[in-house]
């Protein structure tokens, strides 16, 4: 496997862009025989207007190549059809392009490609969405092999991580610790861009990004996350979340909890919503209670926490419970479905939160709701009517779109939860698959793991285990794999956890951006 | 037997159109299941309800195995007078549930 870093970074990187708007000149070859569809639309199209660049975020416009200056790394190998067979492969390819070229670059254009012929050797493999999953996948797919083009669009500079954002809320930890940046991304050969993607056409293979220009594919992998679903929940919009936070994306949202909880006097009514499933991080809103109860034991010990919830059992339920009546007694009262717990509307002008029997008046209320993958999969047509995006569980591909991987949060996964962990290691089978498949292989077979931690208290850890694999079209448990911590632990035992918990975020996120 | 949760208006106008919503915590056991010793579970559900209001009968639901455990049923009437609802819920052993409710019409 080759090292990362052959490609010099970004500044150094000699690129070839074009402006936006213009017909495309993209890559026809997948490393084998091109399809008569590619070709016919190129022969219709017209040259774009092309001019070059040393940077690869020419006034947005599309990084058709980045290739090392000193240009003698594997591209050049591999178009010489010099080296292992994967590399023939690749020569093959380079012929089906130059031939292509000739038809479709005028000789102005040509000319300014000082070698053109390298410029669509490296297939282009487009990441949308920064987080856990795609950070995770593009970064995979450069060190799997140096000669991916691989582009991460991303609009924030700055990655706020939601595993611990719970502790955030409860004081007991800064947000600057869920932040992080692309530049070890960067550096290992990625196109960062800063951008917001706005379209997705499979057919061109095309992303249009916010301001009109586009960029081309050969495989996109879209891991845009979870959007709050404002049409399910009568009465909560954006301006009802900014008095009942759901803080179900880190950042702000977070800390909006935060300071509110801080704001409440003593003796008050915090209560949680929660929404029937799928939704990101099964044990979540659990988490939060806890350590939302934990801090109001501290801080202020009259006070109330109700959890209404749209389910009658969730992840972790016994270690949950067992630990609430050990820690937090007469503190938090969980509402079961059957037991009416299920909010259908609520009043942001008077904090109440309404049930099927009854209703709740709140001094602090965060309201948790129903969730679909983000908007551009629904742009993309990646996404089906229950608003998240089916996938061969193999490869990740898009049941719905070819060509285009769905990981993370907003793809229908079977059994694995959405997790960061889960994104993660989806992000890895799934730049596997996409390497296999644009080399024209099968994708290996894969297993995957998740495991979740929770904190109860800060030193008050449990987790949950599984392992999942492609079974019946869908991700589903291995039969005897994982499991949950033991419900009678010493604390010693929980207290490790909990510093497990904290290994792991260090490890992850080290992982994935670090 | 089971606890019920049902939500209707104390006070309503009369011609007005109510919501009426109940729930009964009940496994509903279809008799399908079979047990960790592969003996199959008994059917054990709740097969009918009925709502009446000052004795007529406004609602009725034949209810079945495919129906999930702790049935949720949401209907409507039609405000006539105040007086009484009565709520049943009949289970496959011939037990009843009955919740009585209060209602003011104006």
């Amino acid at each position: 496997m080759a090292k990362v870093g052959l490609v010099a970074g970004d500044a150094d990187a000699l690129c070839f862009c074009r402006s936006g708007g213009g017909a495309a000149v993209r890559c026809v070859f997948m490393f084998g025989v091109p399809s008569a569809e590619r070709f016919g639309g190129r022969q219709s199209g017209t040259v774009a207007r092309a001019k070059p660049c040393r940077n690869s975020r020419c006034d947005g416009g599309v990084p058709l190549r980045t290739a090392p200056i000193d240009g003698d790394g594997a591209d050049c190998k591999g178009l010489l059809g010099r080296g292992d067979p994967e590399n023939r492969r690749l020569g093959g390819g380079a012929a089906v392009i130059r031939t292509t070229r000739r038809t479709f670059l005028t000789g102005g254009a040509a000319a300014l490609l000082p070698k053109p012929s390298l410029a669509q050797s490296k297939p282009r493999i487009i990441v949308v969405g920064g987080g856990f999953a795609g950070a995770t996948c593009a970064r995979a797919l450069r060190r799997a092999d140096p000669r991916l083009a691989v582009t991460l669009v991303e609009p924030n500079p700055i990655f706020t991580a939601c595993p611990f954002s719970n502790s955030v809320i409860a004081g007991l930890r800064d947000i600057a610790a869920q932040h992080f940046h692309y530049d070890a991304i960067r550096g290992e050969g990625v196109a960062v861009l800063a951008e917001q993607a706005t379209k997705v056409d499979p057919q061109a293979r095309r992303v249009t990004l916010r301001g009109g220009s586009g960029l081309d594919y050969d495989r996109l992998v879209m891991a845009p996350g979870i959007a709050i679903r404002w049409d399910a929940l009568s009465g909560y919009d954006e301006a009802a979340a900014a008095v009942m936070p759901h803080a179900w994306m880190a950042g702000d949202q977070t800390l909006l909890l935060h300071r509110q909880l801080e704001a409440m006097p003593d003796g008050g009514t915090v209560v949680i919503s929660v929404p029937a499933n799928p939704f990101r991080c099964p044990p979540g809103p659990y988490e939060r209670a806890s350590l939302i109860a934990y801090y109001l034991s501290k801080a202020k010990p009259h006070s109330k926490l109700i959890v209404l919830d749209a389910k009658d059992n969730f992840s972790k339920q016994r270690l949950f419970q067992d630990a609430w009546r050990q820690l937090y007694p007469e503190l938090i009262e969980w509402v079961s479905l059957s037991s009416g717990g299920k909010v259908v509307s609520v009043d942001a002008k008077t904090r109440t939160l309404t049930t099927d029997f009854s209703s709740y008046k709140a001094d602090v209320a965060n309201v948790i709701p129903p969730q679909r993958a983000a908007g551009i999969a629904q742009i993309a047509g990646v996404a089906d009517s229950t608003g998240w995006c089916p996938i061969d569980p193999a490869t990740f591909e898009s049941r719905l779109q070819p060509n285009i991987h769905v990981i993370g949060d907003a793809a229908i996964a079977g059994a694995v939860p959405k997790s960061a962990f889960a994104a993660n290691a989806e992000a890895k089978m799934c730049a596997v698959a996409v390497r296999a498949l644009l080399r024209g292989e099968a994708p290996p077979p894969m297993k995957l793991i998740n495991t979740c931690y929770s904190l109860v208290a800060p030193d008050y850890g449990i987790s949950i285990a599984g392992v999942y694999h492609p079974s019946g079209g869908q991700l589903a448990d291995v039969e005897g794999a994982g499991g949950v911590s033991p419900i009678d632990a010493p604390a010693g035992f929980r207290a490790l956890e909990a510093a497990y918990a904290q290994a792991w975020f260090q490890t992850i996120t080290a992982e994935t951006f670090g | 037997m089971a606890r019920v949760l049902i939500n209707l208006p104390q006070r309503a106008k009369r011609g007005d159109i109510m919501e009426i919503k109940t729930l009964i915590q009940h496994p509903m056991e279809t008799g399908y299941r079979l047990d960790n010793k592969g003996v199959a579970i008994p059917r054990d559900i709740i097969n009918r309800f009925t709502c009446t209001y000052n004795g007529d009968e406004v609602f009725q639901a034949e209810l079945f195995p495919a129906i999930s455990a702790n049935p949720f049923l949401a209907f409507s009437t039609v405000a006539t007078e105040s007086g009484e609802l009565v709520f049943s819920w009949t289970d496959d052993r011939g037990q009843t549930q009955t919740e009585t409710r209060q209602i003011t019409v104006e």
